[in-house]
């Protein structure tokens, strides 16, 4: 693998830790199956390319699409929370319904932002070559977050979300009200999955409409990379585990594709990542019998 | 103060199912007050502790508890005045959270929850404090997880966490049924010594006539949704554990026209 090749699949890694994180709040912080991630992460491209190419900031491009994600995932809580709807079902309702959203968002199914000013121009051209200057300014980014995320779930109101998730009977007899919960908890997911997206349309320079498929598989890929390397030892390794388990993935793809040995080509991907997540499925279980 | 009025409570209105869990009931159980309930599978009681709870809304009549009507108030909004102890150990507590974010969690019941960090110094020390009151050796063990303890160690902790923010009333949902005998003495005890401790009003649902006896004040039997029996003072001291027994037999022998006769 190049040199090239490896700091692209790091910085796409980091990308879509965002999603790893969302990810986790969803599937493993609420205990709710959400596929709303392969809408929403292409929303969060949409609207930023649209956005930036109508002359608007792209920092503020991202923050809207952060807004819109937010909606995306208001709309499965209430369709979940209101109308009584199977949790995954209600996802998968708003994931469909999201991919003519983000048609009618782009007007077309692909928007370019070639020569478009995103978040990194102004650190292009500093002395660093791009293909460093991008992972390192995402990997920021991505620690902001992760810093976020892991002092909001052990603050009080934190503690409620994972109480909801944990224990739903519990919570509400300590006050919490769970429906509020998962309102908050899926807003807060989408918003971090379309930042990824609108992070996405910025590196790579266009938004598509397809580019939301099998986001869920990715993510959750990620999060159980992380969970088989580091195991469940409080919020931070979690946290730190989707990080490194999407950016390690990347990784694990890049060198399956790139391998001329193994025969695989690029239209194999998501094959590769089924057959990943399996072993990352199945590897503690077989772990755990050889220690019994 | 907890006062119920006329409340009745009917399971799947409408449909052969049709099932009236609470008939008319009226309760009114003064503050600092500890009353035990007994009654067989079916009689009522966990519906009586739910209404209390506001796990089931009663389709009529009214439920005051303090000086709040809470009659058409959810499990959530009534939380500040109402602690509970689950029967299922499992059901109290967050199996995958630590022993102290249980108690940090139970510390906030009914309060708004903001940013602050959950675990802070001297809330760490607070909590520390309570839990070595248990003589259990768990003020070591804070950061374990809550499902590595044993159902009697997690009903201990249940009962801390039930007393670490204020409230109106207990509510213990036989929380001794699920432990062996030696654990169910110790949770027991502990009940007693926080209850006289706090003056705190609480109602225990019970299956143990001899428990229903033992603790308290004042002891209530259910059957058919109806209140048959409401013993308190001297009457109360001289029941023994047969006399009530003598008494669920005659019920469930009976119908209940002539329950005029099982009161007094």
């Amino acid at each position: 693998m190049s040199q090239i090749a490896f700091w692209g699949a790091v910085e796409l890694g980091l990308v879509y830790a965002f999603v790893a994180v969302g990810v986790f709040l969803a599937f493993r912080v609420l205990d709710f199956p959400d596929l709303t991630v392969d809408g929403s992460f292409p929303l969060g491209a949409a609207v930023t390319a649209v956005l930036i190419i109508a002359g608007v900031n792209p920092w503020l491009a991202a923050a809207v699409a952060m807004v819109a994600g937010a909606a995306a995932g208001i709309v499965t809580a209430l369709l979940n929370v209101r109308f009584r709807i199977l949790n995954l079902l209600a996802s998968i309702l708003t994931m469909i319904a999201l991919f003519s959203v983000n048609l009618r968002v782009m007007g077309k199914p692909n928007v370019a932002l070639i020569n478009a000013d995103t978040m990194l121009s102004p650190f292009y051209g500093l002395g660093l070559r791009d293909f460093y200057v991008r992972p390192l300014f995402v990997g920021i980014l991505v620690l902001v977050a992760v810093v976020i995320v892991w002092r909001f779930l052990e603050s009080d109101a934190g503690l409620a979300m994972r109480a909801t998730g944990a224990n739903a009977r519990m919570a509400r007899a300590q006050g919490v009200d769970t429906s509020r919960q998962i309102y908050l908890g899926m807003a807060i997911s989408n918003a971090l999955v379309a930042f990824g997206g609108a992070l996405f349309a910025q590196t790579n320079g266009f938004a598509d409409v397809t580019s939301g498929v099998g986001t869920i598989v990715v993510g959750l890929a990620a999060v159980i990379i992380g969970e088989t390397l580091f195991g469940a030892r409080g919020i931070l390794i979690a946290l730190a585990g989707c990080v490194l388990g999407s950016i390690l993935y990347r990784i694990a793809i890049q060198l399956a594709l790139s391998t001329d040995m193994l025969g695989l080509q690029a239209s194999d991907l998501n094959f590769v990542t089924a057959a990943l997540v399996t072993v990352a499925l199945v590897l503690p279980r077989l772990r755990r019998r050889g220690a019994a | 103060m907890i006062s119920v009025k006329n409340i009745n409570v009917v399971f799947g209105k409408g449909t052969p199912l049709q099932k009236q869990a609470l008939n008319g009931v009226s309760l009114t159980i003064e503050q600092g007050s500890f009353v035990t309930v007994i009654g067989s599978n079916g009689a009522g009681k966990s519906t009586l502790l739910g209404v209390l709870a506001g796990d089931v809304l009663p389709s009529e009549g009214e439920v005051t508890i303090g000086h709040t009507d809470v009659t058409r108030k959810g499990t959530a909004s009534r939380a500040g005045l109402v602690a509970r102890v689950f029967q299922d150990p499992l059901a109290g507590s967050c199996g995958t959270l630590s022993i102290e974010e249980n108690l940090a969690l139970a510390a906030r019941r009914g309060e708004s929850r903001g940013l602050t960090p959950a675990l802070g110094a001297k809330r760490r020390e607070h909590f520390r404090e309570r839990i070595a009151e248990l003589n259990l050796g768990l003020e070591n063990r804070l950061g374990d997880r809550m499902d590595l303890l044993s159902g009697g160690q997690r009903q201990a902790v249940s009962l801390v966490m039930a007393t670490l923010a204020g409230s109106e009333v207990l509510l213990l949902d036989e929380h001794t049924a699920a432990l062996d005998p030696g654990m169910a003495e110790f949770v027991m005890n502990l009940t007693q010594k926080i209850v006289t401790e706090r003056k705190l009003t609480t109602m225990m649902v019970t299956h143990s006539m001899r428990q229903a006896l033992d603790y308290g004040h004042r002891t209530i039997m259910l059957h058919g949704g109806e209140i048959v029996l409401d013993v308190a003072g001297d009457s109360r001291k001289t029941l023994q554990v047969e006399d009530l027994i003598a008494m669920f037999r005659r019920i469930r022998g009976q119908t209940l026209d002539d329950d005029a006769l099982l009161i007094g």
